[in-house]
C-alpha cells in the first residue's frame, strides 16, 4: 500500500492501577495504520480494544511503547499538545454517544465546529447522516440511531483526518447499527478520513479493508478484506 | 451566543432548583453582612458628624453653686477652647393624661440662640425666646412618647410649687441621646425626658441669678483631658464642685459607645461568620455538583476543549448563581440595613441617619462568597480535568467497598441489607460525609447563635430582678436624708415593705487601674436586695470591705482579700483603702456594694441613706405614686417592671431583631444545604438506585436508602452542631461584653429545641422533594444507556 502511514504503534503497552491489582491491558502492540483506509479492531470485552483506540485517539496515554501520528509522538506530547491534536485531527464517536443532554443536535454540533479550524456548518454535518430533519432536536428526542448519527455528524463536522469510533453500534438494534455504519462508511469513502471502527461482531467486521483482531492485550492477527461487505447487506 | 455559553444557561435551568437554593445560602450570607456592616457604618458616621456639627463638648462638671464670675477663670485653663455655663436641675413633672410619676432634667439654654456647645437640633417649633418664663424645648423621644408639640403644657414641681410650662420646640441634644435616668439602665421616654429652658427663667426658679452649677467644655487639639479635669476640680472644689469628667464617661456618650462596641463587635463577628458558613458550603455544594458532570468534562475534553476551557464554563455556571445570590443579597441587605438603621434612630435619636451604602463591605461580601465559589469549582473541575478524557467519559468504577466496622466487629445481624447499604456508603466517603455533616453543624451553630441571646436575655432578667433586686419601686431622694425618710415611706398606703438604700459615687483604684463607680450600701440582713455569689447563692453583706461585681473585679485586677483604693466623690471626698470582702455576680452595671452603715462610716456623713427600696401592693398603685410625688425629698420614683419592660424593649430593638434576621437567615442556609446535599446525592446515585427499583425494590425502600443517609448525616450533625453553636456563642459572649451589661453563656432547652427543629424541618422538606423525584426515576432509561 502507498499510502501514508498515519499512525505507527510500536511496543505499546497500559497498565491500569486499581488499588490492590494491576489490570495489564495492553502487553506491547505494534501497528500501523495509513491514510483514508477503513480499519476494524475486533476483539472480546476486555482484549484491549477500547484502550488501544483511546491512546491513538489522544484520549489516555502508553504506559510504555511509542505511537507516532503522522510522525509526531503522541507519548511525549503534553496536556496541551494533546488537546490541539484532538481538537483539530480526531474526531471521536462512543458507543454511548456521549451527546450533551442540553444541547440540540445542532448545537452538539456547533460546541465542536466553534473551535474547529475549517469545520463544515452544523447542518451540513447532520444532512451527512441523514438526519437534516432533526436539527433542533435535543438528545432525549431522539432515537438511539439519531443520538449515535449526532455524534458521527459532531465527529465529522471538523473535517478529522481520523475517525475512531468506539463500538458505534454498541447500544444499537442491528436495523439501526447498519444505518449508523452506512453513514460511516460514506464519510469514509466521501471525505477519505482514516476510520478505524471497534466492535466485538465479527459480522461487522466485513465493512473494513482491513480486520485487526485483538486478544488479552495483544494483536492476535491482520487481515486484508479485499472483498468489503458494504454495510446495508449486513446483518446480525 | 455561543452554544458553549447555551449549555450553560441550559444546565443551569436544568438544574434551577438546587441553583436556586445555592444562589439562597449566598444571600443569606450577603444580606446579613451587607445589612449589619452597613447600618454599623451609617451610625457611626452619623455619630461621628452629628458630635461635629452640633459641637458635643469635650468634658463637663458639675457643682453645688459657682458665681458666673468663676467662669473666666475656667475659661483660662490651658487647653480650653469653648465653654458654656449651666443651670440644671432634675424636676417631677406632671403630664396631662398620664398618670404615672414622670422625672425630668432641666437645663438652661441661651434666650434667642443656641447654645455654643451641645447645640439643639430643632424638630419642630423654635428656640425658648427672653422674657417669656414658661418655655421649654422638649427631648423629642420625650415628646414623642407623650404626643406633646409646641402650644401643649406640662407642669413641673418647682420647689414644692407646680408651675405651667408650654412647649414651643421638639429637638435633640448630642448630649442626650439616650435620655437615660439616673439609676436606671435604660431609656423609658414615658417616664423621663430632658428639658431644655431659658437661662433667666431656669435660674429664676432655682435661685441660681449669677450663678451656675453645669459647665460644659471643649479642649483644643492635643490637650490632655486629663490635665484639664484636673485644673477645673481645683477651680471648682470651693463652690462644691462633684467632679469634672471626661466624654467618653459622659452617660449619654459612654451608653452610645458601649451600645455601639457591642453592635460593632456583633455586626462583624456574626455576619462574617455567616458569610463564611455560606461560603464554606457554596464549596462544599460546587464542588460536589461539578464532581456530577465529570463525563461532560471528558467529553468536551475529547473534542479539544483546553483545561482552562472547560473549567472557565464552570466557573461561569457557578458564578452565575453566586452573583445572582449576591447581588440579590446586597439589595435585600441593603434594603434590611435600612430598616435596621430606622429601628436603632427610634433608639438613639440622631437628627437623621446618614445611611450610607459602603463599598468596602460590599466588595467584600461579594468577593468571599464569589472567591469561596470559584475555589470550589477550580478544585473539583481540577479533579475531573486530571483524569484522561477516556476514563472521564467512563462512569466512575464501581468504587472500592468494605466491610464496615458495624460488621467486622459482627454487628451485621443487627442491620438489614438497605441499612448496610447506608452504613457501607457513609464509611466509604469518609470526607463526604464528614462535610456534609459539618455543613448541615454549622448551620445548626449560626441558628444557635443566633437565638441563644434571648436565653442569655432572660437569664439576666431572672438574676437582676428576680434574685437580687425584689423590690416593685426604687424611689431615689433628691440628696441624703435621715432613715426616718424611709420609715415615712413604709407608713405610706400600700408599702409593705420598705428597706433603705445609699448610693455614693467614687473611683476605685487597684494598682494601676481606676474605675468610677457608685458603690451600693446594703442594710444588714437586707431582704428586697440581695447581692449573690457567682454561684448566684445570696451571701450576707459583710460587715467590712468591699463587695465588687465579678467585672468591675476584672476591670481593677482585684481579686477577694486584695486591698482597694475608694475615693468619694462627694461630701468630704474621703479617701480609704478598704479590702475586697467577695466578689458577686452581676450582668448589668458595674456596682459594687457595703454594708450601710460602713460606706456611710466611708463617706464620712453619719447614717444617711439616698433612697428607698419598697415592696408594694400593687393594687395601690396609682395612690402611692400620688403620695410619693407629693413628697419633697422624692427625686425619682422607678417601677421594677418598668425597668424589666425598658429593659426588654433596649434589647429587643438591638439585639432581637439582629437575631431575628439571622435566625431566618440561618434557616434558608440550613434548607439552602440539606436540599443540595439531598439532591445531589440523588444525581450521584439514581441509576443505582433505578437498578434497585428495576430489581423489585420498592419506592419506600430505595427512598430508605437514600433518604436514611440523610437521616443519619443530619442526626450526627446536630449534636455537633450545638456543640459548635455552644463554642461560637462562648466566643459571641466574650465579644459582646461591654461595661453597662455582659451576657452570660446560657443555652436554654428552647435554642436547642428550635435550631434542630428547623434543621431536621429543613431536611424533611428537602427528603420529600428528592422523594418526588425518587417516584419519577427513569427504570427503562437506566437499563438502555451504560452500565
Amino acid at each position: 500500500m502507498a499510502a501514508e502511514t498515519v499512525f505507527q504503534a510500536r511496543g505499546v503497552t497500559k497498565v491500569y492501577d486499581m488499588g490492590e491489582v494491576q489490570v495489564h491491558a495492553l502487553r506491547g502492540v505494534d501497528l500501523d495504520l495509513f491514510a483514508g483506509e477503513l480499519v476494524v479492531l475486533l476483539g472480546a470485552s476486555g482484549s484491549g480494544k477500547s484502550t488501544l483506540l483511546n491512546i491513538l485517539g489522544g484520549l489516555d496515554t502508553a504506559t510504555s511503547g511509542q505511537v507516532l501520528y503522522r510522525g509526531k509522538d503522541l507519548t511525549r506530547a503534553d496536556d496541551r499538545e494533546l488537546t490541539h491534536y484532538r481538537r483539530h485531527h480526531v474526531g471521536f464517536v462512543f458507543q454511548f454517544y456521549n451527546l450533551i443532554p442540553s444541547l440540540t443536535a445542532r448545537e452538539n454540533v456547533a460546541i465542536v465546529t466553534e473551535i474547529a479550524e475549517d469545520p463544515m456548518s452544523p447542518a451540513d454535518a447532520l444532512d451527512l447522516v441523514g438526519l437534516a430533519s432533526r436539527l433542533d432536536h435535543f438528545p432525549a428526542q431522539l432515537s438511539g440511531g439519531e443520538q449515535q448519527r449526532v455524534a458521527i455528524a459532531r465527529a465529522i463536522a471538523k473535517r478529522p483526518a481520523v475517525l475512531l469510533c468506539d463500538e458505534p453500534t454498541g447500544a444499537l438494534d442491528s436495523l439501526t447499527g447498519v444505518v449508523v455504519l452506512e453513514a460511516l462508511e460514506r464519510v469514509n469513502r466521501e471525505m477519505g478520513t482514516t476510520t478505524a471502527v471497534i466492535t466485538h461482531n465479527v459480522a461487522q467486521a466485513g465493512i473494513a479493508e482491513r480486520i485487526v483482531h485483538l486478544r488479552d492485550g495483544l494483536i492476535s492477527g491482520i487481515e486484508a478484506n479485499p472483498d468489503r461487505t458494504p454495510a446495508r447487506e449486513l446483518t446480525w | 451566543m455561543k452554544t458553549f455559553d447555551r449549555k450553560l444557561l441550559r444546565d443551569l435551568y436544568g438544574m434551577r432548583s438546587q441553583a436556586v437554593a445555592i444562589a439562597f445560602v449566598v444571600l443569606a450570607g450577603v444580606a446579613t453582612y451587607v445589612a449589619m456592616r452597613n447600618v454599623m457604618v451609617s451610625l457611626e458616621v452619623t455619630l461621628d458628624s452629628y458630635y461635629r456639627e452640633y459641637r458635643f463638648a469635650d468634658g463637663f462638671a458639675a457643682a453645688r453653686r459657682v458665681p458666673e464670675l468663676v467662669r473666666e477663670r475656667l475659661a483660662a485653663v490651658p487647653g480650653v477652647s469653648a465653654l458654656e455655663t449651666r443651670v440644671t436641675a432634675p424636676v417631677n413633672l406632671e403630664v396631662p393624661g398620664f398618670d404615672e410619676p414622670v422625672a425630668g432634667l432641666l437645663i438652661s439654654m441661651p434666650e434667642d440662640e443656641q447654645p455654643v456647645l451641645n447645640r439643639l437640633f430643632i424638630r419642630e417649633g423654635r428656640l425658648v425666646r427672653a422674657g417669656r418664663e414658661d418655655e421649654v424645648v422638649l427631648n423629642e423621644p420625650f415628646a414623642e412618647a407623650h404626643g406633646l408639640h409646641p402650644g401643649h403644657e406640662l407642669t413641673a414641681i418647682v420647689n414644692g410649687r407646680r408651675r405651667v410650662l408650654t412647649v414651643v420646640g421638639v429637638g435633640l441634644s448630642p448630649e442626650h441621646l439616650l435620655q437615660v435616668q439616673p439609676g436606671t439602665l435604660f431609656p423609658d421616654p414615658e417616664r423621663y425626658g430632658v428639658l431644655w429652658m431659658g437661662r433667666h427663667a431656669l435660674a429664676a426658679a432655682y435661685d441660681m441669678q449669677g450663678a451656675f452649677n453645669d459647665v460644659a467644655f471643649t479642649l483644643t487639639p492635643g490637650t490632655s483631658v486629663d490635665d484639664v479635669i484636673e485644673r477645673v476640680d481645683l477651680i471648682l472644689a470651693p463652690y462644691g464642685g462633684v467632679g469634672a469628667y471626661a466624654r467618653d464617661v459622659q452617660p449619654s456618650h459612654w451608653a452610645i459607645s458601649e451600645e455601639f462596641r457591642g453592635l460593632h463587635t456583633s455586626s462583624t463577628t456574626l455576619p462574617i461568620v455567616f458569610l463564611a458558613v455560606a461560603a464554606f458550603l457554596l464549596n462544599v455544594v460546587v464542588s460536589r455538583l461539578i464532581t456530577l458532570q465529570r463525563e461532560q468534562v471528558g467529553v468536551l475534553k475529547a473534542f479539544g476543549y483546553s483545561n482552562a476551557a472547560v473549567g472557565l464554563h464552570y466557573v461561569k455556571m457557578v458564578l452565575v448563581m453566586a452573583l445572582a445570590g449576591a447581588a440579590a443579597g446586597i439589595g435585600i441587605g441593603l434594603w434590611l440595613g435600612a430598616l435596621m438603621g430606622d429601628l436603632y434612630m427610634e433608639y438613639y435619636r440622631f437628627p437623621v441617619l446618614d445611611y450610607r451604602v459602603s463599598v468596602p463591605v460590599i466588595v467584600t461580601a461579594v468577593g468571599l462568597t464569589t472567591g469561596a465559589s470559584v475555589l470550589g469549582v477550580v478544585g473539583a473541575v481540577r479533579r475531573a480535568v486530571s483524569l484522561s478524557p477516556a476514563i472521564a467519559m467512563r462512569p466512575a468504577p464501581p468504587p472500592l467497598y468494605r466491610r464496615t466496622l458495624l460488621e467486622r466487629l459482627g454487628l451485621e445481624g443487627f442491620f438489614d441489607q438497605p441499612s448496610r447499604m447506608i452504613v457501607r456508603n457513609l464509611e466509604r466517603q469518609p470526607a463526604r460525609s464528614l462535610l456534609t455533616v459539618v455543613g448541615i453543624a454549622s448551620s445548626c451553630a449560626i441558628l444557635i447563635m443566633g437565638l441563644f441571646f434571648t436565653d442569655s436575655i432572660e437569664h439576666v432578667l431572672r438574676v437582676e430582678y428576680g434574685l437580687s433586686q425584689r423590690e416593685n419601686v426604687n424611689v431615689s431622694f433628691v440628696g441624703p436624708a435621715s432613715t426616718s425618710a424611709v420609715q415615712e415611706l413604709a407608713a405610706l398606703p400600700g408599702v409593705r415593705y420598705a428597706e433603705a438604700t445609699r448610693a455614693a459615687p467614687v473611683t476605685l483604684r487597684h494598682e494601676h487601674r481606676e474605675y468610677d463607680t457608685a458603690i451600693q450600701g446594703i442594710p444588714p440582713k437586707a431582704y428586697l436586695r440581695q447581692v449573690v455569689d457567682t454561684e448566684l447563692e445570696p451571701i450576707a453583706i459583710p460587715a467590712h470591705g468591699i463587695v465588687l461585681t465579678e467585672r468591675l473585679a476584672q476591670i481593677l485586677g482585684a481579686r477577694a482579700g486584695d486591698a482597694i483604693v475608694v475615693e468619694v466623690r462627694e461630701g468630704a471626698r474621703r479617701t480609704r483603702r478598704v479590702s475586697v470582702a467577695g466578689i458577686t455576680q452581676q450582668y448589668v452595671g458595674l456596682a459594687a456594694y457595703m454594708e450601710l452603715s460602713e460606706l456611710n462610716r466611708l463617706v464620712g456623713t453619719g447614717q444617711a441613706v439616698t433612697g428607698a427600696l419598697l415592696l408594694t401592693d400593687t393594687r395601690d398603685g396609682e395612690e402611692l405614686n400620688r403620695a410619693l410625688r407629693e413628697r419633697p425629698q422624692v427625686a425619682s420614683i422607678v417601677s421594677q417592671e418598668r425597668m424589666i419592660a425598658s429593659f426588654r424593649e433596649t434589647m429587643d430593638r438591638s439585639m432581637l431583631t439582629m437575631t431575628l434576621i439571622l435566625t431566618v437567615f440561618a434557616g434558608v442556609i440550613a434548607f439552602g444545604v440539606v436540599y443540595n446535599a439531598a439532591r445531589i446525592s440523588l444525581s450521584e446515585r439514581d441509576r443505582e438506585l433505578a437498578s434497585l427499583r428495576v430489581l423489585g425494590l420498592t419506592r419506600g425502600e430505595i427512598s430508605f436508602i437514600l433518604l436514611g443517609e440523610l437521616v443519619v448525616l443530619t442526626l450526627i450533625a446536630i449534636p455537633i452542631g450545638f456543640l459548635l453553636g455552644a463554642a461560637a456563642s462562648a466566643g459571641l459572649v466574650q465579644a459582646f461584653q461591654t461595661d453597662m451589661y455582659r451576657f452570660p453563656l446560657v443555652l436554654g432547652r428552647k435554642t436547642f429545641g428550635i435550631s434542630a427543629a428547623v434543621v431536621l424541618g429543613a431536611a424533611l422538606v428537602s427528603a420529600s422533594i428528592v422523594r418526588q423525584k425518587l417516584s419519577h426515576l427513569d427504570l427503562v432509561g437506566v437499563l438502555k444507556t451504560r452500565e
